[in-house]
């Protein structure tokens, strides 16, 4: 089933007789859980951009591609950098915004930017029952009643369906470099860097492989914005590390394409084997992925974000032992929930979230717990 | 402002509930002597005022949690309270309630450079939060006009911004996680030093509640590194339209600025009477501050003073040495104690599209005719968040009256140009009922329904932000059996 509005939306969720599977584009593997196909992709179009005013308004089903095209003719872009999920899913299909919003998609710029969900400013949605609700609004500061966007961002549709969201863009930097350290194991690449993220150059992406292109540890550290100040913090950064194997990489292409691949998670695509996504603290990380004895491996956000790629039906928790954050199967099946249990208080808090906003749990069922 | 009937069956019980929370909390930590339970009898908002049953100031969580508990048993409300400086009465008790102040419980937990963050209890101030990390050179960057004496409870409460958000955000984008305690004594960890939920984002939902889901007694909170420097630029214009334009040019050119902040000229002339800033007489100045090295200042200045040639700015001053830039923010920082001095006044805070401003200000002009009462305006421009002040005589009878129906009608024109009711000081009891304005009925049914799964005896901060007549339903609940 297909709808075209809102309203078709809302009436097709209040007279379903069973459980609906929202789909934007397809595109993130959060289409798992069972029931009618209900696509959002008719909703579709940027119903409002200010670029003075930094905020976009777009319907859910809006193509991802789309936005990002219509925010770099004015030289902007979403700041926190969602990923493309297609290679590593192996998946086909056009992702839309909604995608986005409802997996609180972000990348390596999540670090110092911050997540997608620190850019929505306001969302509609239709709820379990039918009803169409708004919440928060098109401008930055908005204290007016409790957070529902945040609420929404990440909920994966299982406590309603976006028709249209709002988000804060930023500039679009004029230029980029990229401070490279050779060499460095896993516990030296996170406290390297730590060091830059703790510096006050703006780093806005801090990766470490323990095997780059070339098979040898690499740590990258991103650097944006105007061109002499890049080139500058660059060569601050550089001295930081004066004794240690390392390089600038000042081509603008090489570098976007260097962290395309970071945001992307090229390294593990194509890869036979279950992919999980492991959020910790960075300091945590090191151990974390040395528990976890994964074919492969690799650090985003300074250290906070392991990418693990682990054999077909892993549980990779039961690997990790206790440990403060949380870690998702991003592909592959087995057991395992895909996503990590709460605590009970915590997990009794969801449960009765989603009884209120889908009486009858008819949305993505499953897709927050399974 | 209307107040619900207090529950008389729980003030008629004041023995037997203060009895049983002094079983459980020290001496001096529980007060119900009404020559002292004064002294909470407002917040910042003090137009409004109503001493509370008992007050209660908890030193650890697991105290805070045995207060909630018995308050739950006894279905007595509880209005929790950070350092009282709300300006929307987030913090004005009930007759029948317990005021629950964590000002004792303000110790730093944990400072960690490597991760950033600091783990703090949460009635420690914003400004002290800084200052246990600023001899390392790092910051909590949210920063709201009162930080020298506001809790980070009541931050996470109120979500609450500050003049630098344009760049750093506002507490939600800076919070990692909590320990919450819920009204049935819960104690619960929500996040911590990695980031985003893996599940619901709780934390989001629970950071601007206004203390209405439960009591949040410590913060985990993103520290950030000092920037190398950061310099003002002061630029005066003709009209509004014209300061506005520039704002919008200068986010267009892909400068971010850390802050941007404007005032229009009764503010510009209060702020000189009383600071003597050196401020140009005009329709509208703008202090735009940018951060980096001296270098990467020069370059941005640059930008952004090319930017504003272009609008033929009357006065375009740059800042060269700290000095300057003392001055320049003089008497912006002084703006809200030099209108105190000349009137009693009351601080809006809607926030409007940027494109909006000359529209909303021209229309705050004509509006400030019709009522009878002066307004300056004084706000962060690059988030659109307005601060209008409207000066009345508190003394004068139906002046507090008529400025609240004067707020009432600019907040309503905010909403109407696709803004919002409070962009930073909440909804507290202030703009409660203006929330049928803003929201339907069905998106304030969404947002209770939050409410009755975190708190369903509706207990906590009874009376704030929702409608009394959208809530009244939910709050006429029944006294716990004996």
């Amino acid at each position: 089933m297909r709808v075209e509005s809102e309203a078709e939306l809302a009436e097709a969720v209040a007279g379903a007789t069973g459980p609906l599977t929202i789909r934007g584009g397809g595109t993130r593997g959060l289409g798992a859980s069972q029931g009618a196909v209900l696509e959002t992709g008719g909703l579709s179009g940027i119903t409002l951009y200010e670029p003075g005013a930094l905020t976009v308004v777009v319907r859910a089903g809006t193509p991802l591609d789309e936005i990002e095209q219509a925010l770099a003719a004015e030289n902007q872009r979403l700041a926190f950098e969602p990923m493309d999920h297609r290679p590593l899913l192996g998946t086909n299909g056009t992702p839309t915004i909604g995608g986005v919003v409802a997996a609180n998609v972000s990348g390596p710029r999540r670090i110092q930017a911050g997540a997608c969900r620190d850019f929505m400013l306001g969302v509609r949605f239709v709820d379990g029952s039918g009803t169409v609700i708004k919440n928060g609004g098109r401008v930055m500061k908005n204290v007016t009643g409790y957070d529902l966007v945040k609420l929404m961002t990440g909920s994966r549709g299982t406590l309603g369906v976006l028709t249209e969201v709002s988000l804060k863009v930023l500039p679009r930097p004029e230029t980029q470099a990229c401070v490279v350290l050779d060499g460095l194991g896993d516990e030296a690449a996170v406290a390297a860097m730590a060091r830059a993220l703790g510096s006050p150059f703006e780093v806005t992406g801090a990766a470490h492989f323990p095997r780059g292109a070339d098979g040898q540890p690499v740590t990258m550290l991103r650097i944006e914005g105007f061109e002499k100040s890049v080139s500058y913090r660059a060569g601050r950064l550089r001295d930081m590390f004066g004794g240690q194997a390392v390089r600038v990489d000042d081509d603008p292409d090489s570098v976007a394409a260097s962290w395309l691949a970071v945001r992307d998670v090229q390294a593990l695509a194509g890869r036979e084997g279950d992919v999980w996504r492991i959020s910790c603290k960075p300091s945590d990380g090191p151990a974390l992925a040395a528990r976890l004895s994964a074919e492969a491996h690799h650090f985003d956000w300074g250290g906070g974000l392991i990418w693990a790629l682990l054999p077909v039906g892993t549980d990779a928790r039961a690997r990790l032992g206790e440990f403060r954050g949380h870690a998702t199967r991003v592909r592959g099946t087995g057991d395992a929930p895909a996503l990590q249990p709460e605590p009970g208080p915590l997990a009794a808090l969801s449960d009765g979230l989603r009884t209120r906003f889908d009486p009858r749990g008819i949305l993505n069922p499953g897709l927050m717990t399974a | 402002m209307q107040m619900p009937q207090p529950n008389a069956g729980v003030i008629s019980r004041k023995r037997r509930i203060v009895e049983r929370l002094r079983d459980v909390l020290p001496a001096d930590a529980v007060i119900e002597d009404e020559s002292e339970t004064r002294a909470y009898e407002c917040d910042a908002l003090t137009a409004y005022r109503c001493p509370p049953l008992a007050v209660v100031l908890p030193s650890t969580t697991a105290e805070v949690s045995d207060v909630l508990r018995i308050c739950h048993e006894e279905g007595v409300p509880v209005v929790p309270r950070g350092s009282g400086t709300s300006l929307a009465g987030g913090a004005l008790p009930t007759a029948d309630c317990v005021l629950l102040g964590v000002a004792r419980m303000t110790g730093v937990l944990e400072t960690d450079y490597d991760n950033r963050f600091v783990r703090v209890q949460t009635g420690r101030t914003n400004l002290s939060v800084t200052g246990a990390v600023e001899a390392d050179d790092f910051f909590y960057a949210p920063d709201p006009s009162s930080q020298l004496a506001c809790a980070i409870a009541g931050n996470i409460a109120m979500n609450s911004g500050g003049a630098h958000c344009l760049k750093y955000g506002v507490t939600t984008n800076n919070l990692l996680g909590v320990t919450m305690v819920a009204m049935d004594g819960t104690i619960m960890e929500i996040g911590g030093a990695h980031l985003d939920a893996g599940g619901y984002d709780l934390l989001g939902v629970i950071c601007g509640s206004e203390g209405q889901l439960g009591v949040v007694t410590e913060a985990t909170l993103r520290i950030l590194r000092k920037p190398e420097g950061a310099r003002p630029v002061l630029m005066g214009f003709d009209s509004s339209e014209v300061a506005g334009a520039c704002v919008s040019d200068i986010i267009k050119a892909g400068v971010l600025p850390v802050a941007i902040e404007f005032m229009d000229r009764p503010c510009i002339e209060a702020c000189e009477a009383f600071a003597k800033a050196g401020y140009p007489m005009c329709e509208a100045l703008l202090i735009v501050e940018v951060e980096g090295s001296p270098a990467e200042i020069d370059e941005q200045l640059g930008k952004i003073t090319t930017i504003a040639r272009r609008h033929d700015p009357v006065e375009l001053r740059e800042a060269k040495d700290a000095d300057e830039a003392g001055r320049i923010w003089l008497g912006r920082k002084s703006a809200f104690g030099a209108m105190g001095q000349i009137n009693d006044y009351m601080c809006l805070d809607g926030t409007i599209p940027v494109s909006e401003l000359p529209y909303v200000l021209r229309r705050i002009g004509e509006m400030s005719k019709e009522f009878g009462l002066g307004v300056a305006n004084v706000f962060h421009a690059g988030d659109g968040n307005m601060h209008p002040l409207i000066l009345f005589n508190a003394n004068q009878e139906g002046q507090l009256e008529l400025c609240e129906a004067f707020g009432a009608e600019i907040l309503k024109l905010c909403v109407e140009v696709g803004g919002c009711l409070t962009g930073e000081h909440g909804v507290g009891i202030e703009k409660r009922d203006l929330m049928h304005d803003q929201y339907d009925a069905a998106d304030l049914e969404a947002q209770m329904a939050v409410k009755d799964v975190f708190d369903p005896k509706w207990l906590l901060n009874p009376a704030k932000v929702f409608p009394l007549d959208a809530s009244d339903a939910r709050r006429v609940v029944p006294v716990a059996a004996e």
